[in-house]
C-alpha cells in the first residue's frame, strides 16, 4: 500500500508556490487566448483571401506549426529566439523571466495555427449572401469582415473556440520542459521542497481535472445560450 | 440612370451572361423575368457589380463599374439591394440592421441613422419590431425590413432579386404592396421576379431572358398585350403562365 502523507500542504505552502504558478498558467492561457485568437483570425483571413501568395503564406504557417509537436515548438523558440529580444520587449523583466516570456510568445504563435483552421471554418459557415448583403450597402472588405462576417463567424466558432482554450490550459504545463514557473512547477517545487515528489502529482492532476472539466460544463451551458436565431 | 451595354460573364468556360444591352430610365419600373437558370439573377447583380463582367460595361448614374477608378462600395451606397433570402444581419436587432450601413458608410450620426431608418421601418409598417432580431420575424416581415434597410440608405434606384420566392404563400402579398407603393411614388425599380400579376400592374418595361441572353425588351403593354410578336421562346414562356 502507497503511503501517502498531504500533511505538507498547508495553505502557507501553497499560497506561497502554487498560487503564483497557477497564476502564470491563467495569465499565459488567458493572453495567449487573445493573441492565438486575433493572430488566428489574421491568418484565416489570409488563407480565404483571393490572393494566391497569401494563401500559400498562411497554408505553409499552419500546415508547419500543426505538423511539430509542442514540446519541440517550446524548445526551439526558447533557444533560438535571442536573450536581446526578450530584453527589447520586456525590458530587464525579460532577462529574469525569459521562459516564462518566451512561453508566451511560443505559445501564441503555435495556438494561432489552431485558432485559424477553426475561425476560417467559422467564417466558411457564414452564408456567401451576407457578404453580398455588407457589400451591397456600400461597406469595403474590412468592414464587411468586421461588422457582418466576423462576428457571426466568432460566435458560430465561440464553444470550439473556448474548448480549444482548454485544452491550452492543460498543453501550458509543458513549459515545465523550459524551466517556467507555472501550475504544475508549483507543485513539484513544493514536492522538491518537502521531499514528497510523487504525492503532489495527485492534487495537480486533480486541480488540472476540476478547472478544464468546470470550464467545459461553462462552454455547453454557454453554447445554448448564444446561438444566433435563424 | 442604368446604361447595360454588351455584357457578358463566364463561370470558368460557361458563359453565363451573352451580350446583353439595355437601358433603365429614370422612374422606370423594370421586371426581369425568364426561365429559371436564364440569367435573370446574375444580370441583376452585375449591376452593382457583386458579380463581376469580363466584357461590356454597366454605367449607373454617369458611373461605370468596369473602371477601375471607381469606388464600388460607393457607388453601391447608392444602390438598394434586396435579396431573395432577406440577408438581414442576424447577429444585429432589426434598429441596428438599419442604421449600421448609415452609420459605418455613409457616416451619420447615430440619432439620424435612428431616425431615417425607424421611418422607413414605419413605412414597411414593422415599428413594433424594431428591438427584435431577424429570426424573431416572418420571413415576410424579414424581407419588408430588407427593403426599409436598403431604403435607409437613400438610393437611387432599387434592385430586387427574385423578393418574394423564398416566402410562404400568404406572406407574398405584404411584401409586393410594399414595393407597389414604392413604384408608385416613382422609384427606379429593376426587379427580378416570377409574379407575373406585379409585372402587370405597376411594371413599365419587361425584360425576358434565356439562356444568358436577353431575348425581349419591350414595354409591358406589348409584352403582354400583344404575345403574338414575340419571340417564340417568349410566347412558349407567356402561354404557360397566362393560362392560369
Amino acid at each position: 500500500m502507497l503511503n501517502l502523507d498531504f500533511s505538507f500542504l498547508t495553505w502557507a505552502v501553497i499560497k506561497s508556490n502554487i498560487v503564483p504558478g497557477l497564476l502564470y498558467s491563467l495569465q499565459l492561457t488567458l493572453v495567449t487566448m487573445v493573441g492565438g485568437i486575433l493572430l488566428g483570425t489574421f491568418v484565416a483571413l489570409m488563407r480565404l483571401s483571393s490572393k494566391p501568395w497569401l494563401q500559400r503564406v498562411a497554408a505553409v504557417y499552419v500546415d508547419t506549426l500543426r505538423s511539430i509537436p509542442l514540446l519541440m515548438v517550446i524548445l526551439w523558440f526558447y533557444l533560438l529566439i535571442p536573450t536581446g529580444f526578450y530584453a527589447a520587449i520586456a525590458g530587464s523583466y525579460g532577462v529574469d523571466h525569459r521562459p516564462e516570456l518566451a512561453a508566451v510568445i511560443t505559445f501564441t504563435f503555435f495556438e494561432a495555427a489552431y485558432y485559424a483552421e477553426i475561425m476560417r471554418a467559422g467564417i466558411q459557415s457564414v452564408p456567401r449572401g451576407q457578404v453580398y448583403a455588407g457589400y451591397a450597402v456600400g461597406m469595403t472588405y474590412a468592414q464587411c469582415m468586421r461588422l457582418v462576417v466576423l462576428p457571426q463567424a466568432f460566435r458560430n466558432m465561440l464553444p470550439v473556440l473556448l474548448t480549444q482554450t482548454i485544452v491550452l490550459f492543460q498543453d501550458t504545463s509543458l513549459v515545465y520542459a523550459i524551466g517556467a514557473y507555472d501550475f504544475l512547477k508549483g507543485f513539484l517545487t513544493v514536492g522538491q521542497i518537502y521531499n514528497r515528489p510523487d504525492e503532489v502529482l495527485l492534487p495537480a492532476a486533480a486541480c488540472y481535472f476540476v478547472i478544464s472539466f468546470s470550464l467545459s460544463m461553462l462552454v455547453r451551458r454557454l453554447q445554448s445560450r448564444i446561438q444566433i436565431i435563424r | 440612370m442604368i446604361d447595360i451595354k454588351n455584357i457578358s460573364k463566364w463561370y470558368g468556360n460557361f458563359r453565363v451572361l451573352t451580350d446583353c444591352t439595355t437601358t433603365i430610365n429614370k422612374g422606370d419600373v423594370v421586371v426581369v423575368c425568364g426561365p429559371s437558370g436564364s440569367g435573370k439573377s446574375t444580370l441583376i447583380k452585375t449591376v452593382n457589380a457583386l458579380e463581376p463582367i469580363q466584357q461590356g460595361d454597366i454605367v449607373v448614374d454617369g458611373t461605370s463599374i468596369s473602371d477601375k477608378k471607381t469606388n464600388l462600395p460607393k457607388l453601391r451606397s447608392r444602390v438598394g439591394m434586396v435579396f431573395q433570402h432577406f440577408e438581414l444581419f442576424p447577429h444585429l436587432s432589426i434598429t441596428d440592421n438599419l442604421t449600421l450601413a448609415q452609420i459605418k458608410v455613409l457616416g451619420r450620426s447615430k440619432d439620424e441613422a435612428i431616425k431615417r431608418g425607424l421611418k422607413m421601418l414605419d413605412r414597411v409598417g414593422l415599428s413594433a419590431q424594431k428591438d427584435k432580431f431577424p429570426g424573431q420575424l416572418s420571413g415576410g416581415q424579414q424581407q419588408r425590413v430588407a427593403i426599409a434597410r436598403a431604403l435607409s440608405m437613400d438610393p437611387i434606384v432599387m434592385l430586387f432579386d427574385e423578393p418574394t420566392s423564398a416566402l410562404d404563400p400568404e406572406m407574398v402579398g405584404e411584401v409586393l404592396d410594399v414595393m407597389v407603393g414604392l413604384a408608385h411614388e416613382g422609384m427606379t425599380m429593376m426587379c427580378v421576379t416570377h409574379e407575373m400579376g406585379f409585372a402587370k400592374r405597376v411594371s413599365n418595361k419587361v425584360i425576358f431572358m434565356d439562356a444568358g441572353k436577353i431575348v425581349e425588351d419591350c414595354s409591358k403593354d406589348d409584352f403582354f398585350g400583344n404575345p403574338e410578336a414575340r419571340s417564340p421562346r417568349a410566347k412558349e414562356f407567356l402561354s404557360k403562365i397566362l393560362q392560369h
